[in-house]
């Protein structure tokens, strides 16, 4: 039978001997922080802003195409279903971007302290969401000026 | 005998890894460069909400306006493409099926890059300012 690599307790080696060595837990086992959500949201923003790449480029060899094909790309934008996607890829760039900031403050040696990271994760979240939201506004008002 | 590598692999420093940092600060390079290229993304993005074709064509015949967006696909594409590369090598441990998705998602980071330089050059020459 397969040993269980996660599980404690004790496992019988080729020795013979039963050995209890101490393995450390899974996942699941350790409370949420605000350190590791910003972590794990900082991959998942980055892979949301991969799929937004995709639409970047159909933006662009649309407006390369023609009025035509512009106007569907425009269409599908301003649909409630492009806007929510337009409002997360937004609100990921915000994240990332701040996220990856403190990234980089890092790799220069700063922050590191336990405090520090707690603050500095939460005010990630805090000012990527309201950058966002700020820049989703600024969006619609661009588009009443237009009276589109 | 204290240690079993050679004077040369020694110097070299590498380790077990072979390799170096490259991977490391050439997504460090890509980020730092993506920080003022993106805000300028989403700045002139945002002001042709709504806006007709030919506007937007008429914003990318601005040369800066062209290489700044130039820059700004290189940088996301190649910052991607390791990204996604990390997050491949940590979750998936069959080697075929790792290498499989690090080629297709450097297929796709090429593809995109090279329809979206044909894309920028178009608007970049072919329309009249």
């Amino acid at each position: 039978m397969d040993e269980e690599p996660h599980s404690p307790g004790p496992s019988i080696r080729s020795s013979g001997r039963v050995q209890t060595r101490p393995l450390s837990p899974h996942l699941q086992i350790y409370g949420w922080s605000i350190t590791m959500a910003a972590s794990i949201t900082h991959r998942a923003t980055g892979m949301a802003l991969s799929g937004g790449v995709l639409l970047l480029a159909w933006w662009l060899i649309a407006a390369a195409t023609g009025a035509e094909a512009y106007a569907v790309f425009v269409r599908v934008a301003a649909h409630p279903v492009g806007q929510i996607v337009l409002f997360g890829l937004l609100w990921s760039l915000a994240f990332h971007l701040l996220n990856g900031i403190r990234h980089l403050a890092w790799d220069l040696g700063y922050g590191f302290k336990v405090s520090t990271t707690r603050l500095t994760g939460a005010l990630v979240y805090l000012f990527s969401v309201l950058l966002a939201a700020a820049a989703f506004a600024v969006g619609i008002m661009v588009r009443q000026g237009l009276g589109v | 005998m204290s240690t079993f590598r050679t004077p040369l692999r020694r110097i070299e420093g590498l380790g077990a890894a072979k390799t170096g940092t490259t991977h490391f600060l050439r997504q460090r390079l890509t980020a730092v460069a993506l920080v003022p290229l993106s805000v300028w993304f989403v700045a002139s993005a945002l002001a042709y909400v709504g806006a007709e074709q030919g506007a937007v064509a008429a914003f990318f015949a601005e040369p800066l306006n062209a290489i700044l967006m130039a820059l700004f696909l290189l940088a996301a594409l190649y910052h991607m493409s390791l990204g996604l590369q990390v997050i491949i090598e940590d979750y998936v441990h069959q080697e075929g099926l790792k290498l499989a998705y690090i080629v297709l998602v450097r297929f796709v980071a090429w593809g995109t890059g090279a329809a979206c330089g044909y894309a920028l050059v178009k608007l970049a020459l072919g329309t009249p300012i």
